[in-house]
């Protein structure tokens, strides 16, 4: 099952309710239109969808700000969360003012939607919006909330890889364009009915190309704009405190099930299957990069089983109801291999500072989700496809929709990132570099003891 | 006066003050430090980023001690930290030339 996050108008359904409810006028009605039944909008799958929503927003606070933050130094915790927290904030904002009318509103093309939305215009608490069962529908308020946390987490994703140098100003600057040019016209490509891979039929349950790929590559993209942290990487820059990356982890995980099965925008066998999917790739993954850590002659490590647990949601996110479970034991066992090797040898190699490794594990890791969703769908490998479900043919469509995203995000990230250094000067001075961001842009400390 | 200064490792301070009470030290100063000498610090990795750390955290104890006393606090030292491994520590000793009691003003022996 594809994706759908079509939007219906709920006006037209409801009309037609009452114009049914009525007996003067039913026939007329009926003899008018034959049209589809009214959408029904389920108490239980409302309820599910709004839990899943502040699962998201769990994901990004305090998950990922602590995920985050216990990775960078003790004078840069307060910048890595406050920057996370603000821009997932802003983004907030910016969707309901424009992003989800960009990405779902009505009409427009099939790389963005039509302005018809903006601030939200025509929602109310009766709008519904279709689900991926005919007939079925959720509030309109619930859909665009669970959106948003969306827009809001991959924002914030991307600064993984630009944490204890780019200013505050900066970050807010960027994730304004950026959501406007890059993410807001992906997630139309991919999850609205008129958007362009959606209509190829590429295959992203819960945001491998919209969320990862594209938050990694557009990571990594300013990261080498941005330039490297000063003495990186021959001054130690060890995580601060492993303990709030170990308790970013969790939360992240548990979040994760309101971005995964979410995704099924029904409390369904769908979420199911994207819930039991979003436990064992992860754990697989967890344990898989503790063991590549030893086939590499290291100790397993702490931050080895958190990275592959990141790696693996990662790598299931656009599998999850794309897969079976034995499907998603191998994909996220192979994303925790490949993830390995891009953070420990590639990243050195290349010399990139991408800070915390969004795009290695985020980019790399979505990657290979996407590339793989292509084998795990297939009922072969215990996948949800059809008897009739070809390999090769969903394989170019995924490499398309993972192609794309690159060269959007790369493009889009350039230009967000320019006018960003245009505007704020980018980069923080070295003297509140060398004495942290904490201090320097917030004028605070983490730690008072 | 003598002034003994011992670098010991850290599990072992109970031991240490255990010992030297049993002489009649009345106080000591002990303080947190890093530092290195024939044992090797520890490798740390995080995500294929290697980093050694050379230092190695110790415990640091002073002890003043009337003349007569340092003999024996010296050997009480050296027999409560020791483990037999590399790493155990070392001992200094250094005269001490005035001690004074902050309360009473008291100088001297009487002082410590």
């Amino acid at each position: 099952m594809t994706l759908l996050k079509r939007v219906a108008s709920a006006t037209t359904a409801l009309g037609a309710t009452a114009f049914l409810a009525m007996p003067a006028w039913a026939q007329e009605a009926v003899a008018a239109a034959p049209a589809a039944p009214a959408p029904t909008v389920d108490k239980g799958d409302t309820a599910w969808m709004m839990m899943s929503t502040v699962l998201v927003l769990l994901m990004i606070l305090p998950g990922l700000a602590l995920f985050y933050g216990g990775l960078t130094r003790a004078k840069n915790m307060l910048s890595t969360m406050t920057q996370v927290g603000a821009a997932a904030a802003f983004a907030m904002l910016i969707w309901v003012m424009w992003g989800y009318t960009m990405a779902f509103g009505d009409g427009g093309n099939a790389v963005i939607s039509g302005f018809g939305k903006a601030f939200l215009s025509g929602v109310t608490p009766a709008s519904t919006a279709a689900t991926f069962t005919a007939g079925v529908a959720i509030p309109e308020y619930v859909f665009i909330s669970f959106q948003m946390t969306f827009a809001a987490i991959t924002v914030a994703l991307v600064l993984g890889s630009v944490v204890e140098r780019i200013k505050f100003s900066a970050v807010m600057v960027f994730a304004a364009i950026w959501l406007t040019i890059v993410y807001f016209p992906i997630a139309h490509m991919v999850w609205a009915s008129t958007g362009y891979l959606f209509i190829l039929g590429a295959l992203d349950f819960a945001g491998g190309t919209v969320v990862h790929i594209n938050a990694g590559v557009s990571a990594l993209v300013a990261a080498i704009i941005l330039g490297k942290r000063i003495g990186y990487p021959t001054e130690r820059m060890a995580p601060h405190s492993m303990t709030m990356t170990g308790i970013g982890t969790g939360l992240l995980w548990v979040g994760w099930f309101g971005f995964n099965a979410g995704s099924a925008l029904e409390a369904n066998g769908s979420a199911a299957l994207a819930m039991i999917n979003t436990f064992v790739a992860t754990a697989a993954a967890g344990l898989v990069w503790m063991l590549v850590e030893r086939l590499n002659g290291h100790k397993g490590s702490a931050l080895g089983f958190c990275s592959g647990i990141v790696a693996g949601l990662v790598a299931v996110t656009p599998a999850a109801g794309n897969s079976g479970p034995f499907g998603a034991i191998v994909l996220g066992s192979i994303a925790s291999i490949v993830c390995y090797y891009a953070v420990a040898v590639l990243k050195p190699k290349l010399g990139y500072d991408d800070a915390l490794d969004a795009f290695g594990i985020h980019g790399i890791g979505g990657m290979v989700g996407a590339i793989g969703t292509a084998f795990t769908y297939a009922p072969g490998f215990g996948g949800p496809g059809a008897a009739d479900y070809a390999i090769v043919p969903k394989l170019l469509v995924q490499l398309q929709a993972v192609g794309i995203t690159i060269v959007w995000a790369t493009i889009g990230t350039v230009i967000a990132i320019y006018v960003a250094k245009a505007i704020t000067g980018l980069r923080v001075s070295t003297e509140v570099e060398r004495e942290g961001l904490d201090l320097g842009e917030h004028g605070e400390r983490a730690y008072n003891y | 006066m003598k002034l003994v200064i011992a670098i010991i490792k850290p599990f072992k301070l109970d031991e240490v003050r255990e010992a030297l009470s049993l002489l009649g030290v009345q106080g000591m100063t002990v303080t947190e430090v890093k530092g290195f000498g024939r044992q090797k610090g520890q490798t740390e990795i995080y995500r294929g980023a290697e980093y050694s750390t050379n230092m190695v955290p110790k415990i640091k104890l002073e002890v003043a001690c009337p003349d007569a006393l340092a003999g024996r606090v010296v050997e009480a030292t050296q027999a409560a930290a020791n483990t037999g491994a590399i790493g155990d520590g070392k001992i200094f000793v250094l005269d001490l030339v005035e001690a004074v009691r902050i309360r009473t003003g008291e100088t001297g022996d009487i002082a410590l």
